[in-house]
């Protein structure tokens, strides 16, 4: 799910393979292994598409079709901490651009970027179902309700604060 | 004394501290010596007065909220595990308005009982709805459902019932029930408050769906958005399995019923049936065509019964209460009851389930006291991304079905989202097009480049050159993804637009000028 502290150790291929062959047995086990492995290593590795095309006797292209398809899917490792930011209607009715506004000008981390020191990850995403306590967010998975600029504020200052 | 107190363990009350408020009430019983029982249930759905704390007396519980960490001395020095007046204390819970004014039938539970644990579920009527399906025969459990009027509550409002005929009458030698938990309407959040608050309500429904239609797997596919709702979903499943009421022989039905629960990866268009099916299976979550349904041929080409969290989770009381008792809720063809979900810029938001008929304003101004800003109303979307913009003269439009169709919008999965006078409506219709840029499936032409086209046209029109020019071409655009859309995700995302358009078109034609001005 999200990257938190232990993620983000680079591939291995030995632990790729065991983690694909435990999930291999489900039945459509592609998502369940992607899963595993992003929360493993922190992204899908290009070499472990053809470990799972040859687990469930896919082509590579259908298993990279898959991956590219989901916005979870990463590519590449993202920063250390991930903050989830909602952008959708009932947080903009509580001001979350101003919010995303805040960030880019003040702290200068745009939406979709890490930090340079690797510390914070930002992302959009379009509602975590805490609309009553917009504007809403996920920070390595646990919740934030009412964000403010105090909390964004904290949040940069904590996970982003060697920033070059 | 023991006293038990309850603390929301539901992630809208984390979200605003519900664990340092336990840790806090915890801490400062250990002080004084006092022996507390700290009970983590799900949410009552009174959101704004989480965290919520409250504490069982002979009069029934007491509610105190929204409580602070630094409050619990306090609550302490006032005798609250009595029930003892405080400045943050409401009574009892059950008697408080806004809990007394609600039809809680799929949500009776949620937020009074402790999530995982099988006894108290019983205890309060759980399993008594499949108990009473084991003994009966397949088709009497469709017909109960049928009669009772149920209608899909994921969006498209289709009777569930026929579905379930449809999918008992497929000869196969498997059979699926899936359950979509994507819940990827913004302003909606029902589902994730059951399945965190009451998940064995969710896995007895659609144990009855698969005694109804001979099926024995399911699957609930969880929006990964809800990281905490999967973890009680899955600890729910095996504590089920665990009590036998799912397995070989489920409730002593000597049929079988097992599942699983599973994780989406972030895509809006998996809540639509067939891209569900498609990601279920390991596949890029692109839309079927329809025919086939889902029901002939679904997952791994089996007949399957697809819905939505609130239809499963209805079912339970419709097979303990009866068909009739459920429909004698609701209004004209919408019967039942809808946990709707109060959302936004509002005062007071959070779940409330009533009959199908309830008005707009009902909810915002008698449930929701106005917006949280405290600025005047301007717009209400109700059924998440997809839906209309309402302008407070239609606020009296009743949430039925046939209603809000009427109304040119729809009812969706219940979402009612409030915006003050802040809102600028053309942003909103621009945010429609983009959210349908970003989330389009790729499949047909209208929707995915489309969509696009529309972001560009509507800055456009608010830049302002050529206005009437470009209002043909976006005109033009709209009906072209209404009608060129395979599924409802380009096919419905004009009505957000069309709605802003028609109650708001001084939104559209601002001078350039004071526009930015104002921003
Ligand atoms: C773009 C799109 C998104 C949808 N998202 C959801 C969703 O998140 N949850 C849901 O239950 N139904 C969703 N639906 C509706 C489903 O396709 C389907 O109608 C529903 O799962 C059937 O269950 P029900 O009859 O119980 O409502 C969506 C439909 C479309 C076109
Ligand atoms: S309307 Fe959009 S989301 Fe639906 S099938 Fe077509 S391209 Fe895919
Ligand atoms: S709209 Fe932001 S949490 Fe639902």
């Amino acid at each position: 799910m999200d990257a938190g502290n232990e993620a983000n150790i680079g591939f291995d291929e030995v632990r790729a393979r065991a983690i694909i062959a435990k999930h291999a047995v489900l039945q459509g086990a592609t998502l369940p292994i992607l899963h595993a492995l992003q929360h493993e290593f922190g992204y899908i590795d290009r070499r472990a598409t053809p470990l799972i095309a040859d687990a469930l006797n896919l082509s590579r292209a259908e298993v990279h079709g898959t991956v590219s398809f989901y916005h979870d899917f990463k590519s590449a490792p993202g920063g250390k901490h991930t903050l989830k930011i909602c952008r959708a209607e009932a947080c903009q009715s509580m001001g979350v651009d101003k919010l995303v506004e805040r960030l880019e000008l003040m702290h200068r981390l745009k939406v979709g970027e890490t930090s340079p020191d690797g510390g914070l990850t930002i992302e959009a995403v379009y509602c975590l179902g805490n609309c009553a306590l917009s504007p809403a967010a996920l920070l390595d998975g646990e919740p934030v309700g009412r964000l403010d600029s105090a909390a964004i504020d904290d949040i940069v200052t904590r996970h982003a604060g060697a920033r070059a | 004394m023991n006293a038990r107190v309850f603390v929301s363990r539901d992630s809208a009350a984390i979200s605003v501290g519900a664990n340092k408020v336990a840790d806090a009430i915890r801490d400062e019983a250990g002080k004084r010596g006092v022996d507390v029982e700290i009970v983590r249930v799900g949410s009552r759905g009174m959101l704004w007065l989480e965290p919520l704390v409250e504490v069982e007396t002979e009069r029934g519980r007491v509610a105190y909220g929204p409580v602070k960490p630094g409050d619990a001395a306090g609550l302490f020095e006032a005798g609250f595990l009595r029930g003892a007046p405080h400045p943050l204390g409401h009574g009892e819970t059950d008697e408080m308005d806004w809990m007394k004014r609600q039809q809680r039938l799929t949500f009776a539970r949620c937020g009074v009982i402790d999530p995982l644990l099988i006894a108290e579920y019983r205890a309060h009527g759980g399993f008594a709805g499949l108990e009473k399906a084991a003994r009966m025969p397949p088709a009497d459990i469709v017909e109960m459902v049928t009669a009772s009027g149920l209608r899909g509550r994921g969006g498209a409002g289709f009777p569930t019932g026929v579905k379930w005929r449809t999918v008992l009458g497929a000869p196969a030698d498997q059979k699926y029930v899936v359950c979509n938990a994507d819940e990827g309407d913004s302003g909606t959040f029902a589902d994730r408050m059951l399945m965190e608050g009451d998940p064995f309500t969710l896995i007895e429904g659609m144990s009855i769906a698969g005694l109804a239609v001979g099926a024995t797997k399911g699957f609930v596919y969880i929006r990964s958005e809800y990281p905490h709702a999967f973890a009680t979903m899955e600890k729910a499943i095996a504590v089920a399995r665990g009590a036998g009421l799912l397995g070989a022989n489920v409730a002593g039905s000597g049929r079988a019923f097992d599942m699983e629960a599973r994780l989406g990866a972030g895509a809006y268009i998996c809540g639509e049936e067939t891209s569900l099916l498609e990601s279920l299976e390991g596949r890029r979550g692109q839309v079927r065509a329809k025919p086939p349904l889902p029901a002939i041929k679904g997952l791994f080409g089996k007949p399957t019964i697809i819905n939505n969290v609130l239809s499963f989770a209805a079912c339970p009381w419709i097979l303990t209460h009866g068909a009739e008792a459920y429909a004698d809720y609701g209004l004209g063809r919408s019967k039942g009851t809808q946990p709707f979900q109060l959302a936004g810029n509002i005062k007071r938001g959070g779940l409330v389930e009533l009959a199908l008929g309830a008005t707009i304003r009902q909810l915002v101004e008698d449930f929701g006291g106005g917006t949280h800003s405290g600025r005047p109303l301007r717009a209400v979307q109700v059924g998440g991304p997809l839906g209309a913009y309402f302008p407070d003269k239609l606020l009296d439009t009743p949430l039925g079905y046939e209603e809000m169709l009427a109304a040119k919008g729809m009812l969706g999965h219940g979402g009612v989202v409030v915006f003050d006078a802040a809102v600028d409506l053309a942003k909103q219709a621009r945010f429609a097009m983009e959210f349908c840029a970003i989330e389009s499936c790729g499949k047909c032409t209208p929707c995915r480049i489309g969509s696009t086209r529309g972001v560009e046209t509507i800055d456009n029109i608010v830049a302002g050159g050529e206005r009437g020019k470009n209002r043909e071409v976006l005109d033009d655009l709209l009906q072209l993804m209404t009608d060129g859309s395979l599924c409802a995700l380009g096919g419905l995302t004009p009505i957000p637009v069309v709605s802003a358009l028609t109650h708001f078109p001084e939104d559209f034609e601002k001078p350039a000028g004071l526009r930015l001005a104002a921003e």
